[in-house]
């Protein structure tokens, strides 16, 4: 499970630009191995926008970003090598509705990892059980709740063994009474130990599992401390505001 | 009420007007010979044949060119449609340069290019051009190698089979053994199968190769320019119309379905063959369907270079023989509806097999 590189993911003073718009301002984080990120901050603040540039689906313009001990530069020829790397989960869930599920957990493996077939499904039907969804194995992702789905989801980015999950706000799009279910499953992949980087207001997720607590606002890292001391005492205004909004009612 | 009156007006001209020249109406004339020549034929037909048999030859060099044209125009048009949607911006420009091109030149006038400016225009049969003496282009058409089996030809497809069936037990066997171990039998006994296959076939298949004697080439497949023309006029610029089409069908897959394939690792490639194209594909078939519908009714302008298919023989010669305009006008016609109405019904099928399954 351990690598050489000393860190999970380094990302030092990186910046990103929409057109003229900048979206990260120098921002730097460090993640260790099997250490569990929570990232908050209001709409707009550039979360996903930095969880997006961990596994490049957005390039970031300056800084660095080392993922595993590999420099995610523009002359990287293999990125999909980092990528499968590092599993990902989106807000709308994004499952391939083409596939069944089972099929959905088994394309990257078979293709990308080129493990036999068999192999792939057993791995598969394993990772299913596990986010409790054993008999929705063959129906499609479009005959499922928005939390069968999610799970779906979970399983498949799991089924590449990843080294490190990134979450972009996994429940948001979720009917409350589904939202614990994706948590129980979240919150065990951590207690697995499991180098997780997600962004969520789901306060009590972070409390439970998360080892620091990464307050952004306006595209910067404005606070960063361990879950207890981040609630209890927020340093800076802007994230006493942000959490008397969010916890206020 | 005026266009009832009118058409009870032209009918009663149409028949006085056939009566007056004396051209015997009813398809009795199907069974009388047709006494002209045809310079394409994929079955028998000599000028003592009937006009039924010219029908049916004119019927498949147009089915012959519609099943060339759609193959091909599917082939090109995806590879540019893709093309268009290149990271790669000369590949992408390029692609669109063809796009805009030739679905902006007429029909006809590119038939006519084909056929006048570019191979009518190839050097006499002394001159050819040549692919290692065996294939032969010049301004009477391309010359192939004729390919004849010999009894014994059939082994070699069965030879071929029965190591690839051998190759998978050997492999569910071996299952539990080591990777290289797993992998070489299976190798082994293909690469058995390929190299005896083709052995066989060195032994049982005689290419008959076209020679030049006198002015033109004997022995080998002589392709009429006529039907390169028309294949190559007929596909190119269908496949500007195709291309759009899977442009369109590749962007209306949204944009999570390449993200969470990538964030998977898979490549560009198999992201696009994987996950995207099967999705686009419902997109795409139905107006693919117009197009190669297109196809097939435009075929009909190979008449004006002289092709010898369904119009140009039935609609054309025959009719100028028999002046049987409303039978063989009608029986065109119906012809041209039932080859529409079987493609549209094969890829309806095919496209509700694409269906996504919802709740
Ligand atoms: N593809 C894009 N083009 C232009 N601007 C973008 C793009 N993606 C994001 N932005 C802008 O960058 C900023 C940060 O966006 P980001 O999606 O990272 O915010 P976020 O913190 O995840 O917000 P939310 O909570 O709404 O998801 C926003 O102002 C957004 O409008
Ligand atoms: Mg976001």
């Amino acid at each position: 499970m351990m690598s050489d590189s000393p860190h999970a993911v380094e990302i030092r003073k990186i910046s990103k630009f929409f057109g003229g718009f900048q979206a990260l301002k120098s921002v730097s984080l460090t993640v260790d191995h099997g250490e569990r990120i929570v990232i908050c901050g209001p709409s707009g603040s550039g979360k996903s926008t930095l969880i997006r540039c961990v596994n490049r689906l957005e390039e970031h313009e300056e800084g660095e970003i080392i993922v595993d001990g590999v420099a995610l530069t523009s002359n990287l020829s293999h990125i999909e090598e980092v990528r499968r790397e590092v599993g990902m989960v989106f807000q709308q869930f994004n499952l391939f509705p083409h596939l069944t599920v089972l099929e959905n957990c088994t394309l990257a493996p078979i293709w990308v990892r080129r493990v036999p077939k068999a192999e792939a499904t057993s791995r598969a039907m394993a990772l299913l059980e596990r986010v409790k969804i054993p008999d929705q194995a063959n129906k499609y992702p479009g005959q499922l709740s928005g939390g069968q789905q999610q799970r779906v989801a979970i399983a498949r980015a799991l089924a590449m063994n990843p080294k490190i999950m990134l979450f972009d706000e996994p429940t948001s799009a979720l009917d409350p009474e589904m939202i614990a279910e994706v948590l129980d499953v979240m919150v065990e992949l951590a207690t697995d130990g499991m180098t997780m980087l997600v962004v969520t207001h789901e306060m009590g997720f972070a409390r439970k599992v998360a080892d620091r607590v990464v307050f952004m606002d306006a595209g910067e890292i404005v606070e960063a401390a361990p879950p207890e001391e981040f609630f209890a005492n927020p340093k800076s205004e802007r994230t006493k505001l942000f959490l008397s909004q969010i916890l206020g009612h | 009420m005026i266009v009832a009156s009118v058409v009870v007006l032209l009918v009663a001209t149409a028949q006085e007007n056939i009566a007056k020249q004396r051209i015997a109406t009813g398809f009795g004339f199907f069974d009388d010979e047709a006494n002209f020549a045809i310079i394409q034929t994929l079955i028998p037909y000599s000028e003592t044949s009937s006009y039924a048999r010219a029908l049916l030859v004119g019927l498949l060099n147009t089915l012959l060119v519609a099943a060339l044209g759609i193959a091909l125009a599917s082939v090109i048009g995806f590879t540019v449609g893709i093309a268009r949607l290149s990271p790669n911006w000369l590949v992408a420009r390029l692609a669109a340069i063809y796009v805009e091109t030739l679905r902006n030149v007429p029909l006809l006038l590119q038939l006519f290019f084909w056929y006048f400016a570019v191979l009518r225009a190839l050097p006499r049969p002394a001159a050819s051009l040549s692919i290692g003496d065996a294939v032969f282009l010049n301004n009477r058409g391309l010359f192939v190698p004729a390919l004849s089996f010999d009894g014994m030809a059939w082994l070699a497809p069965i030879v071929l089979v029965m190591m690839v069936l051998a190759s998978r037990v050997v492999s569910t066997r071996t299952r539990a053994g080591t990777r290289w171990l797993d992998r070489w039998p299976r190798a082994g006994l293909i690469a058995f199968g390929v190299v005896s296959a083709a052995g066989i076939l060195a032994f049982t298949v005689r290419a008959e190769v076209p020679a030049l004697t006198g002015f033109s080439f004997q022995g080998g497949v002589r392709v009429i320019p006529e039907l390169m023309a028309l294949v190559i006029g007929l596909s190119t610029y269908t496949a500007a119309f195709i291309a759009e089409i899977v442009r369109a069908g590749i962007q209306g897959v949204a944009k999570g379905q390449h993200e969470a394939a990538q964030s998977l690792g898979l490549s560009r490639w198999q992201t696009l063959r994987l996950v995207v194209m099967p999705q686009a594909l419902r997109i795409i078939v139905p107006p693919l369907t117009s197009q190669y519908l297109n196809l097939t009714k435009n075929s009909s302008l190979g008449t004006a270079i002289a092709y010898p298919d369904l119009v140009h023989v039935f609609a054309g010669t025959a009719l100028n023989q028999t002046g049987q305009a409303v039978e063989i006008l009608t029986v065109t016609m119906v012809i041209y509806l039932t080859l529409s109405l079987l493609t549209a019904a094969a890829m309806n099928w095919y496209n509700s097999r694409l269906r996504l399954q919802e709740r």
